[in-house]
């Protein structure tokens, strides 16, 4: 197998991401499109382990994936309290800060 | 350590039905107007991932992924959507005004990535051996971890239970 097929299968996917975070509007839709970013990375980390045969890239594809379980986590609980106070999940309408 | 050598036109026949599924289930995430069909969508390129872990002989990694993203991160995405009472069904203003600047970024920027693998990487081959299921086993992964990993380790850890408690924290209603 070419190492080039995994990575430019990646890059699809990452650039699949840029896409969803910048065009969605719905908080929850742009916090997959940050997992599909983050998965991408995972592709090329475990690509590179296999590639180089070393156990590095496996360590740290698994510290990714905690780390966006904690990302996962911390965001939802933000949106959760978005939509609490103003009623709405919806990115565009959370302007307060806009002067 | 002798390559194997009938195994490698299944992988990349594998691989390659492996590859347009996660792309077109991709696609699907970021343009589908039902956002529970986008959490689903995920799954496939999740699990699509896992699959391809096991093509790298990635086998404890594949098993995490599976358990964390599929078994964890997408049900908290459902809670997500439940909680915020997300519209369920098509409703078409699921997308913002940018959409045509966001394809033309996202073209531009694998445009360029793809140029730059193709330049670094091209020709460049996966080469299928014994040790790499070795690499893949849980055994190693852990001795890696607990023997030159071990801070990080904890670091991630102390991340993960700051993280818990802080999501605690800001989703409690007072």
């Amino acid at each position: 197998m070419g190492l080039n097929q995994f990575l430019i299968l990646s890059a699809f996917l990452f650039c699949t991401g840029i896409y969803g975070v910048l065009a969605r509007k719905n908080a929850v839709l742009v916090l997959m499109s940050i997992e599909l970013m983050l998965n991408a990375v995972n592709i090329n980390l475990i690509a590179f382990s296999a590639f180089r045969t070393a156990v590095a890239g496996q360590v740290f594809a698994l510290f990714v994936i905690t780390i966006a379980a904690a990302e996962v986590g911390v965001g939802l609980a933000i949106v959760l309290l978005i939509y609490r106070n103003e009623r709405t999940s919806d990115l565009d309408d959370v302007d307060q800060l806009k002067g | 350590m002798t390559p194997i050598v009938g195994a490698a036109v299944a992988q990349n026949v594998a691989f390659y039905i492996l590859a347009v599924a996660m792309a077109i289930a991709a696609i699907g995430v970021v343009r589908s107007q039902n956002i529970v069909h986008s959490a689903l969508f995920l799954v496939i390129v999740l699990a699509g991932a896992a699959a391809l872990y096991i093509l790298l002989a990635a086998e404890f990694v594949a098993w995490v992924q599976v358990l964390i993203y599929i078994g964890a991160i997408v049900i908290l995405f459902l809670f997500g959507i439940m909680l915020t009472r997300a519209p369920m069904r098509s409703t078409g203003d699921l997308d913002n005004s940018q959409r045509w600047a966001a394809v033309a970024v996202s073209l531009f920027m694998f445009g360029v990535i793809t140029a730059l693998l193709v330049d670094a990487y091209g020709g460049k081959q996966i080469k299928l051996k014994n040790s790499l299921v070795v690499l893949g086993n849980s055994g190693t992964v852990a001795s890696s971890i607990f023997r030159n990993y071990l801070v990080p380790f904890e670091v991630v850890s102390m991340l993960l239970l700051a993280a818990l408690v802080g999501a605690v924290v800001i989703a409690r209603r007072d």
